[in-house]
C-alpha cells in the first residue's frame, strides 16, 4: 500500500509537469491550428539556458532569464514562420515545426556536448517523507508550482480578455476577425504562454530524480505529446487529465517493474504510448477532444 | 458615409464575383442590397469588412471609402475600430462560449470602458433575453435568439455603420418581423445600416434606399418604396407575378452557376 501511494504521489507530480507541457501544446493548437513539434527542443532550450546561466547569475535570476529566453524563442517561431504560413495545410505546418525542432535540437546538442549540465536547484536531491510516503523534494515543489500555474492558466483562460479572445478565435476565426479580434496577436500570446510553461516544466524535469540537462531531457519532453493527444488535442482540461494519466502510468509501470518484467525492462518508458493508443482506439478524438479536429 | 466605387473582386484570380459595383450609404440611413444567391452580396460585405483574404479573394479595381479611409487597404481589426462592424451570414456566434462571453468577444475592438458599458446597456435594452441567458452556452439558444446575439455582439463594438448579411436566414416569419423592428430601432439610435437580404419584403420595409445586385452588377437602385413598386422587384423578390409572365429558365441557371459565393 505504501508503495502504491508513493508511486501515485510521484506519478501525480510527474504528471503535473507533463500537464504544463501538454497545456502549451494544446493552446498552440487552438490558437494557430498547428500541431507544434517544436515543443521538445523549446523545453531543452529552457533547461539549457537555466543550467548555463545559473553559474554567472545565480539560481533565481537564471530561472527568470531562462523562462524569458524560451518564451521569446517560441514567440520568434510564431512570428517568423507560423504567422507567415497562416492558412497553409495543417500537415505542412506540422512538418515545418518538425524542421524547426530538428535545427534547434541539433544546435542545442552541439552546445551541450557529451556533458550533463547541472541545474543547482537550491532544494537538493533529498527525499521527504509524508506519512511514510517518499518523494523527492524537487518533485514535491514541482507539484506545488505546477498546480499554481495550472490554476492560474485556467482562471486566465476562463475569465481574461485573452482567454475569451482565444476561445472565440479557436471556435470561428473569421467571425472573431469580424469582431476586431486580432488572430495574430492571440496566436503570438499562445506561443509565449506555451514557452513559459515549457521552461518551467524543464526546470523541474532536469532535477532529482533525473540526473541533469542532457539530450535525454528531450525524450522525456516527448512524453507530453501522448498526454496532449489522449486528452484531446483541442481541450485544455484534457491536457491536464492526460498529463496526470501519463505521469501516473509511467510511475506505476516503473515502480511495478518486477511484476511487469514479462513485458521487458524499461516498460515505464513506453507505457505512456501504450495508454495513448488504447485511449485513441476507444475514443479517436481523445478523452475530451471535439470530434472534428481539422477545420477548413 | 460609405462609398463603394466601381468595385471589382475576384476569387482565386479567376472567378469574378463583383463586376463594377458602385453604391453609397448616407449618414444615418438604412440601405438594402437585394439579390439572389451568387449575386455578389456576401462578397461586397467581405470587401467592406476586410475578410476577403480569408476566402482567397482580391480587389482588382475600385475603392471602398468609409468617410476618409480607403477600407481596401485596412485589415479587419482596423475596420472594426473605425466603426464598421459586420453580422456575418448564418450568425456565426461562438456556440461553446456563453452568451455573456460572446458579447465580451464582440467588445474586444472597443477600448473605451465607458463606451463598452453603454454598449452592454444598449444590447440588454434591445434584447432583454440576452441578459436572462447571460450564463448559458450560446449554442443552446434558439435560431432567433442566436440572431439577436449575433446582432448584439456586433453592437458591442459601438459601430457607426452596421453591416447585416441575411439576418432573416432560416428564421420563422414572426421572428423575421422582430428582426426588422430591431434594425429600425438600431437605426433610430443613430447607427447607419447596410442590410443584405434575400427577403425583400422585410428589407424594403426598413430601408430608405435599395440596390438590386444581379451576377455582380447593380441592376436596379433607388428609393426603397419606389423600388418595391417596380415590376422587376415585384416579380423576382416579392413573389407577385406582374403583367409579364415569368420565364423560370431566365433565373434558375444563374443561381446554380454562382452558388459558391454564398
Amino acid at each position: 500500500m505504501t508503495q502504491f501511494l508513493s508511486l501515485l504521489l510521484n506519478g501525480i507530480s510527474l504528471g503535473a509537469i507533463y500537464a504544463l507541457i501538454a497545456l502549451g501544446f494544446v493552446i498552440i493548437f487552438k490558437a494557430s491550428e498547428v500541431v507544434s513539434f517544436t515543443h521538445g527542443s523549446l523545453l531543452l532550450l529552457g533547461a539549457y539556458s537555466i543550467a548555463r546561466l545559473s553559474e554567472p547569475l545565480g539560481f533565481l535570476p537564471a530561472v527568470l532569464v531562462g523562462v524569458l529566453i524560451t518564451a521569446f524563442a517560441a514567440f520568434l517561431v510564431e512570428r517568423l514562420i507560423i504567422n507567415r504560413l497562416r492558412g497553409a495545410p495543417v500537415i505542412s505546418l506540422a512538418i515545418v515545426t518538425i524542421g524547426v525542432d530538428i535545427i534547434l535540437l541539433t544546435e542545442l546538442i552541439r552546445q551541450i556536448g557529451p556533458d550533463i549540465l547541472n541545474v543547482p536547484h537550491p532544494w537538493g536531491g533529498d527525499s521527504v517523507r509524508i506519512g511514510g510516503v517518499g518523494i523527492s523534494e524537487n518533485r514535491l515543489i514541482a507539484m506545488g508550482v505546477a498546480g499554481i500555474l495550472i490554476v492560474a492558466f485556467f482562471v486566465a483562460f476562463k475569465y481574461s480578455s485573452w482567454g475569451v479572445a482565444m476561445r472565440a478565435s479557436a471556435e470561428d476565426g473569421e467571425a472573431a476577425a469580424l469582431m476586431g479580434i486580432r488572430q495574430g496577436r492571440v496566436s503570438a500570446l499562445a506561443w509565449i504562454v506555451a514557452g513559459v510553461l515549457a521552461a518551467v516544466a524543464a526546470l523541474f524535469l532536469v532535477g532529482a530524480p533525473t540526473p541533469g540537462v542532457s539530450a535525454a531531457a528531450y525524450t522525456v519532453a516527448l512524453r507530453a505529446f501522448p498526454a496532449a493527444i489522449l486528452g484531446g488535442l483541442d481541450s485544455t482540461g484534457g491536457a491536464l487529465v492526460g498529463g496526470l494519466l501519463i505521469g501516473i502510468t509511467e510511475a506505476m509501470a516503473a515502480g511495478y517493474q518486477e511484476q511487469l518484467s514479462f513485458l521487458g525492462r524499461g516498460f515505464g518508458e513506453v507505457a505512456p504510448y501504450v495508454v495513448m493508443i488504447i485511449v485513441l482506439l476507444v475514443r479517436p478524438s481523445g478523452l475530451f477532444g471535439t470530434k472534428e479536429l481539422t477545420r477548413v | 458615409m460609405l462609398t463603394v466605387d466601381s468595385l471589382r473582386v475576384t476569387y482565386g484570380g479567376a472567378v469574378e464575383a463583383v463586376r463594377g459595383v458602385s453604391m453609397e450609404v448616407p449618414d444615418r440611413s438604412v440601405v438594402a442590397v437585394l439579390g439572389s444567391n451568387g449575386a455578389g452580396k456576401s462578397t461586397l460585405l467581405r470587401t467592406i469588412s476586410g475578410t476577403l483574404r480569408l476566402h482567397r479573394g482580391r480587389v482588382d479595381a475600385g475603392t471602398v471609402r468609409f468617410e476618409d479611409t480607403d477600407l481596401t487597404r485596412r485589415d479587419a481589426g482596423q475596420i472594426v475600430r473605425r466603426g464598421v462592424v459586420q453580422v456575418p451570414e448564418g450568425r456565426r456566434i461562438f456556440g461553446r462560449l456563453t452568451v455573456e462571453e460572446n458579447l465580451r468577444a464582440g467588445g474586444m475592438g472597443n477600448r473605451d470602458r465607458a463606451a463598452k458599458a453603454k454598449a452592454v446597456a444598449r444590447v440588454h435594452d434591445l434584447f432583454p433575453v440576452l441578459r436572462e441567458r447571460a450564463g448559458q452556452r450560446a449554442g443552446l439558444l434558439s435560431g432567433g435568439e442566436q440572431q439577436m446575439l449575433a446582432i448584439g455582439r456586433a453592437l458591442m463594438a459601438s459601430p457607426r455603420l452596421l453591416l447585416l448579411d441575411e439576418p432573416s436566414l432560416g428564421l420563422a416569419p414572426r421572428v423575421i418581423g422582430q428582426i426588422g423592428e430591431v434594425i429600425a430601432e438600431i437605426n433610430r439610435q443613430g447607427t447607419a445600416v447596410l442590410l443584405v437580404e434575400q427577403n425583400a419584403t422585410m428589407a424594403l420595409g426598413v430601408a430608405d434606399r435599395a440596390y438590386v445586385l444581379d451576377v455582380g452588377r447593380v441592376s436596379l437602385s433607388g428609393d426603397a418604396r419606389e423600388l418595391a413598386a417596380t415590376d422587376e422587384v415585384q416579380r423576382l423578390y416579392l413573389g407577385h407575378t406582374g403583367d409579364a409572365p415569368v420565364r423560370r429558365e431566365d433565373t434558375a441557371p444563374r443561381r446554380t452557376l454562382s452558388r459558391w459565393t454564398a
